[in-house]
């Protein structure tokens, strides 16, 4: 059957290849910035991958690789989508990525005996807060009338699970077991939304040495989808409703497929949330390296937290390389507001933090909470001495690394030497929870034993 | 009746007179244009082509109205008449915070292939702004021995279909080497064959993502000192491994069933194992191995999309899953022109094999 139709089809593709194969626009970029600024560190290893998972809290990547940040500091960096955080994960151990944004709680994970182990270090936490709890619409519709209503008629937030609670029950009831999704079994947002849920006495399950599914004794199954799919989940019905970082929250408001019903900003304020990870290895071989990235990070950090700068960071990571999700969705919540149910929007400011409130220092108390979050969920089986939380943070996250490059930085005159906090490395500021409990790292036990 | 036949056939002829002048004007070999073959090969295909996109058009307006009218009820119900009235202006005026998330339409997917073109320009344009900026620094590290700066920014799409063709050749060449002489081998003997039969038939359906896992564990403890990316080598084997299936099946039969004379004839003719293999053996069991050869092709074309997107090797199959995960307004039909695309690399690779097939064997007149 050589008809043809083969040789129709066959010039087509060839005049496509043609067509785009041909001239570029050599004017177009000849303005760009032709002699590359010389570093004062002396870089090992200027080319550099790096990965990130398609979250909003990825734009300090994005930010220091289009601003040129990167580069002021002789730095060559791509920046590559992964499918997942265990992907992630494997690729910067086993050194295909020099470097990711990463769940603050994979690096102390690795290093605290709870899944893959290796030597991982944190020189650099992206961001506070960006979370959201969402629910199909199915269950919000349920759990609407369980909701307190202000004086406008619309939900007082926050909204605690308490109004979920006869929903659960009425699904438990009719045989089907409530399933809702989270990111990463070390995530921020598998311990919200067991917190948000412990909090109105739903039982999340626990996890055991034996038992890694973290289902013993659960009133809602929760399982593991990677981040840009949960909208896709949820939408075929398989969870019914999820904890993930922005877009994904937005996304299902904007696609009219659920209701995201609390932030983590309602949760614990000012929460850690991504961080920048590095193996060991790769900062001991490549210190001026690790903090030259760390610079450029800071600087996007700086960046992103002058509010006349969120339409542009909007704009770059709306590209497809970045998070693609459309400009409208990821703007809702990156400039100042976030949208409940469709027509709700209110200001959230602190949505998402880049740099106030020492958003990018490594603070040992985050890392802490943490570890007490794996322990209180049985991710970390046998209780451990006061000291071993101490000593195992002080391997994973590296203030040293954040101090050399802000005290660069202030040299160079990028930032001001008082946003360099005067600290024992402990964050002082007092944590706000939604059930009103409080945490200080000094004391991890008796936070847990709440 | 009859005046109507003749008026028909006449024009007929004189349609077909004009369109030979056209064709000898252009000296385009036709011995004998007739318009039933024109018909034939030319027209009905095109309006097929036509009568695909117009029920896909139909069908995508459809889904369309599905999706806006749930939309605009769910606001109805949810907000109540004004908000409703709200999201029907909104979608008409088609602005993107409230499009129906559907199949797209054939327009669009022709826009979006034009967006990825143009895309593709401003890329190749930023990698030759790149080049000129690192050439100096470039010139001092290759002198320093060190490794040039390469480009940094995303490959376009452009670059993705050829990243995928080389990992597709690359995985073709390995099944061809491993299947081929495996092939002749366990054809040549049936006590080999009957040895190895379990073998073929266990790995045969096993799927390209447990192959993929397979060659993962096994190439990242090989490549543990390298720090190169390991995912090209680690999809193209399992391209490779997956493919190789068909070749080596048809390989095995086509030796094992070679005519009976051919072979006394080479006994006759007392020539020696290999050049009996590749005088006699190999030469009439060529258009069945070369009929594997085709299918080890496109099953390679088809397991790369997912591979590539679970190795997260660059290619079509990391756009297509790209684009899925971005969930943007556009990234439906920018999916849809991938898969036109997959289908007509493949369609054209099957061709390119088929061609090749015509050329060397026996049988002139091989079909699809």
């Amino acid at each position: 059957m050589k008809s043809i139709t083969t040789k129709i089809f066959g010039l087509g593709l060839l005049l496509a290849v043609l067509a785009c194969g041909g001239k570029t626009d050599k004017k177009a970029k000849e303005t760009a910035e032709a002699n590359i600024p010389e570093s004062t560190l002396e870089i090992e290893k200027p080319q550099l991958t790096f990965g990130f998972i398609k979250l909003t809290d990825m734009a300090p990547l994005a930010i220091a690789k289009e601003k040129g940040f990167f580069e002021d500091e002789g730095l060559f960096v791509s920046v590559e989508a992964q499918s997942n955080w265990k992907n992630v994960l494997d690729r910067v151990i086993d050194g295909q990525l020099d470097g990711s944004h990463m769940l603050s709680g994979q690096p102390i994970a690795a290093g605290a005996g709870f899944g893959r182990q290796a030597e991982l270090v944190t020189p650099f936490s992206m961001d506070l807060n960006g979370n959201g709890i969402t629910v199909s619409n199915d269950v919000w519709s349920k759990m609407k009338p369980n909701v307190p209503k202000g004086d406008d008629g619309k939900p007082v937030h926050p909204i605690k699970a308490d109004a979920l609670k006869p929903v659960i029950s009425d699904y438990k009831n009719s045989g089907k077991p409530f399933k809702m999704g989270m990111v990463f079994p070390v995530s921020t947002h598998n311990y919200e939304i067991r917190y948000w849920l412990a909090a109105a006495g739903i039982h999340p399950g626990m996890y055991t040495a034996d038992n890694v599914q973290g289902q013993i004794d659960a009133e809602v199954l929760l399982s593991v989808t990677p981040p840009p799919q949960m909208p896709a989940t949820l939408e075929a019905g398989t969870i019914y409703g999820y904890c993930v970082g922005e877009p994904w929250n937005q996304q299902a408001v904007f696609k009219g497929i659920g209701v995201p019903v609390t932030t983590n900003y309602d949760i614990w304020k000012n929460n850690p949330e991504k961080v920048f990870v590095m193996t060991k290895k790769f900062v001991e071989e490549n210190p001026n390296t690790a903090i030259a990235v760390t610079k450029a990070l800071i600087r996007a950090g700086k960046w992103l937290d002058e509010p006349e700068n969120r339409p542009e960071a909007v704009k770059i990571l709306s590209m497809p390389q970045y998070v693609g999700a459309d400009e409208v969705v990821l703007a809702n919540s990156m400039t100042g507001t976030f949208e409940f149910e469709k027509g709700d929007k209110r200001s959230m400011p602190d949505f998402n933090v880049f740099y106030k409130y020492n958003a990018t220092y490594p603070f040992y108390s985050d890392g802490i909470w943490f570890l007490t979050q794996m322990r209180r969920w049985g991710q970390i089986p046998e209780a451990k001495p006061a000291g071993w939380y101490e000593e195992t943070i002080k391997d994973i996250y590296r203030p040293d690394i954040w101090k050399k490059a802000a005290e660069l930085l202030v040299a160079e005159g990028h930032i001001p030497a008082s946003d360099i906090p005067v600290t024992d490395v402990y964050n002082p500021a007092p944590s706000y929870c939604i059930d009103g409990t409080t945490y200080n790292a000094n004391v991890p036990f008796g936070y847990i034993n709440s | 009746m009859k005046q109507s036949v003749t008026v028909n056939k006449t024009q007929e002829l004189k349609l077909a007179g004009a369109a030979k002048a056209a064709l000898s004007k252009f000296k385009v070999k036709s011995p004998k244009f007739d318009l039933k073959t024109f018909l034939r090969k030319v027209i009905v295909p095109l309006a097929s082509i036509l009568l695909f996109i117009g029920l896909w058009h139909i069908g995508a307006k459809a889904l369309f109205n599905i999706e806006a009218d749930y939309k605009i009820q769910k606001a109805l119900t949810d907000q109540g008449q004004a908000a409703a009235n709200a999201m029907a202006a909104c979608i008409a005026s088609g602005d993107i915070s409230c499009q129906p998330n559907t199949l797209p339409s054939p327009a669009q997917v022709w826009e979006s292939f034009n967006t990825l073109i143009a895309d593709h320009k401003v890329i190749s344009a930023d990698k030759l702004a790149f080049k000129e900026k690192t050439a100096a620094l470039n010139e001092k590290r290759i002198s320093e021995g060190k490794d040039p700066i390469t480009y940094t920014g995303r490959p376009s799409f452009v670059d993705q279909n050829f990243t995928s063709l080389n990992t597709v050749f690359a995985g073709f060449l390995l099944a061809f080497f491993i299947a081929v002489p495996i092939g002749i081998i366990i054809g040549l003997s049936d006590t080999l064959r009957n040895a190895f039969n379990w073998l073929i038939q266990v790995f045969k359906p096993v799927s390209p993502v447990v192959w993929l896992l397979l060659v993962f564990m096994i190439v990242k403890t090989m490549t543990k000192d390298s720090n190169s990316d390991s995912a090209f080598i680690i999809s193209f084997i399992s391209v490779g491994l997956c493919a190789m299936w068909a070749t080596l099946v048809n390989t095995a039969m086509g030796v094992s069933s070679v005519d009976k004379d051919y072979i006394n004839v080479a006994k006759v003719l007392k020539l020696g194992p290999l050049q009996k293999v590749f005088k006699v053996i190999l030469p009439s069991s060529l258009p069945l191995i070369f009929t594997g050869l085709r299918i080890t092709l496109s099953v390679a074309w088809m397991v790369l999309i997912a591979i590539e997107l679970l190795a997260q090797s660059p290619g079509l199959g990391s756009f297509v899953w790209e684009e899925f995960q971005n969930g943007a307004n556009d990234s439906n039909s920018k999916i849809i022109v991938a898969m036109f695309i997959i289908g007509i690399i493949g369609f054209l690779l099957d061709r390119i094999m088929l061609t090749i097939q015509n050329m060397v064997s026996f049988n002139k007149n091989a079909t699809a």
